[in-house]
């Protein structure tokens, strides 16, 4: 594997391996005192976010050091894209300072993949840490690991992503990824937040996709649930009425937790808006699995970067 | 050249160095010396633990254990051991798949740690071994057991317990087969590069 831009095209065996290392990762390392294993020695990693993040960022950071990587992080507030230095002027320099791997967010969507192909005459991997509305690979193989955990798998389970659908590259990952595992998805979320073609998505072939306005009529049958951010930061307009009206249709509110089945699993991508869309006794219990969705989230990340900087390099 | 899918029936170039009764006499043999040579059960001698380097020395470390309860009636403590991440030829190869790693409860503090592999050949897997076992705790000792040491080392390596020296060349491939893994027990010698 030369780069990580999405789970769309996503061979599924390479998705599988991907999820097989993590979790072989995380035995290794299971009660450990030296969280540390040698095998990215003298590469290099750079984080260049130009959105703001905590997660992600930090569990990219962790990933690379535990892997041994050298990690440096770039982001755009203190970097020389605030003096106007272009996109493709930052990868080539981060390219030929000598970064092995470079994990790019970016407000626009297909800004990694134009990354990608600005490096394609280096040997530089570039993985996609959140391009816009369009993907974020990692955080779909972190919360399917963690489904993983929970349920045994998603093959034939029922998943429903409930909420802002239209700014959430994280809606759209998990679509592609947990298709292709032969999961059924649900989209739930108003008509005003859901993208336009949405139902037109490409599927993977095991699994199917739906949509839904009415999470009350949806949530007896949910094996998970994912609650997403209202991403309040990319709506210009009137998505709808008010935050207390938009809760009170699409929230998770304990009320609405008791009508999940006894096994289903509460996962939120962070980070979270307590009280707008999930409540915070919710978020907080023991059907929650979003502090587990972090910790999978540090050896997803490890497992990415062995995948992308261990083996041998390919042509590709 | 493809790896032959393991287990597959063997060409005639394939000589079969051990039959499944060899093995099964010379892992045996094999848990006499462990027992002999750690003193394995006198008062002061070092608590034992075996820990198999998958994919084959798994297996091989749980029979071994097994043969040592037989002989001692001391249930010797087993794990495995995957030294994947600690190799030093990861960027010569496709991207590896990750082996199983299980440490016994008690751990491998102070304990005498005895490394247990199929094929002993460059050394370079015992070497990753050694670096994996200094990050999961510090044994009193550690020793080595094969079933086969088939020369040709790089390293300043030697095992402690041998089944089988095999004189090779370098261009052979020594398949060691169990079933567990391939279904049957045997270890046989392919004489690979006489062909392509």
């Amino acid at each position: 594997m030369r780069h990580l831009l999405g789970t769309e095209g996503l061979d599924p065996a390479t998705a599988l391996a991907i999820l097989d290392t993590a979790d072989g990762l995380k035995r290794t390392l299971l009660g450990r005192e030296v969280k540390k294993l040698p095998t990215l020695r003298g590469r290099t990693v750079i984080t260049c976010f130009y959105e703001d993040s905590t997660r992600t960022r930090v569990s990219f950071e962790i990933a690379g050091k535990w892997m041994s990587a050298d990690v440096v992080n770039v982001s755009a507030g203190s970097s020389s894209a605030k003096k106007g230095e272009s996109l493709r002027d930052t990868a080539l320099t981060l390219a030929a300072a000598g970064a092995d791997c470079v994990v790019v967010r970016h407000p626009a969507s297909g800004a990694a993949h134009r990354v990608a192909s600005w490096l394609s005459h280096t040997n530089t991997s570039v993985v996609n840490a959140g391009d816009g509305t369009h993907e974020h690979p990692t955080q779909a193989l972190l919360d399917m690991a963690t489904l993983r955990e929970r349920l045994g798998g998603v093959e034939g389970r029922r998943i429903g992503i409930v909420g802002d659908v239209l700014h959430s590259r994280v809606a759209r990952s998990n679509v592609h990824l947990l298709t292709s595992f032969g999961a059924e998805v649900v989209l739930v979320a108003p008509p005003t937040l859901l993208p336009t073609g949405v139902a037109d998505w490409p599927v993977g072939a095991a699994g199917s996709l739906r949509i839904s306005h009415y999470l009350d009529a949806e949530l007896p049958t949910l094996d998970a649930v994912m609650m997403l951010r209202v991403q309040a930061e990319r709506m210009h307009g009137g998505f709808f009425p008010s935050a207390r009206e938009y809760s009170i249709a699409y929230g998770l509110s304990e009320a609405r937790a008791a009508m999940l089945p006894e096994h289903a699993v509460v996962l939120h991508p962070g980070p979270m808006l307590r009280g707008m869309e999930i409540s915070p006794a919710v978020a907080d219990s023991g059907r929650s699995a979003i502090t587990q969705q972090v910790a999978n989230g540090v050896h997803v990340r490890m497992a990415v970067l062995y995948h992308l900087l261990a083996g041998e390099e390919d042509a590709a | 050249m493809p790896p032959r899918p393991r287990g597959a029936p063997e060409p005639a170039e394939r000589r079969e160095l051990l039959s499944a009764g060899d093995v099964a006499r010379t892992i045996a043999r094999m848990a006499h010396q462990v027992i002999e040579k750690t003193s394995l059960g006198a008062s002061g001698a070092s608590p034992v633990v075996l820990l198999g380097i998958p994919t084959r020395g798994a297996p091989l470390a749980t029979r071994l254990a097994a043969r040592v309860a037989d002989f001692s009636d001391i249930r010797v403590p087993v794990g495995a051991l995957d030294v994947t991440l600690y190799r030093d030829d990861l960027r010569r190869k496709p991207t590896r798949p990750l082996g199983q790693t299980a440490l016994p409860a008690g751990g491998i503090e102070d304990a005498l740690v005895i490394l247990v592999d199929d094929v002993l050949f460059s050394g370079r897997t015992i070497r990753a071994a050694l670096d994996a076992l200094r990050d999961v705790g510090r044994p009193r000792a550690v020793q080595l057991a094969v079933l086969v040491d088939r020369g040709h080392r790089e390293l300043p390596i030697r095992a402690d317990y041998v089944g089988k020296n095999v004189p090779t060349a370098r261009t052979e491939e020594v398949h060691v087969l169990l079933t567990e893994t391939d279904g049957r027990d045997a270890v046989l010698l392919n004489r690979a590069g006489e062909r392509s």
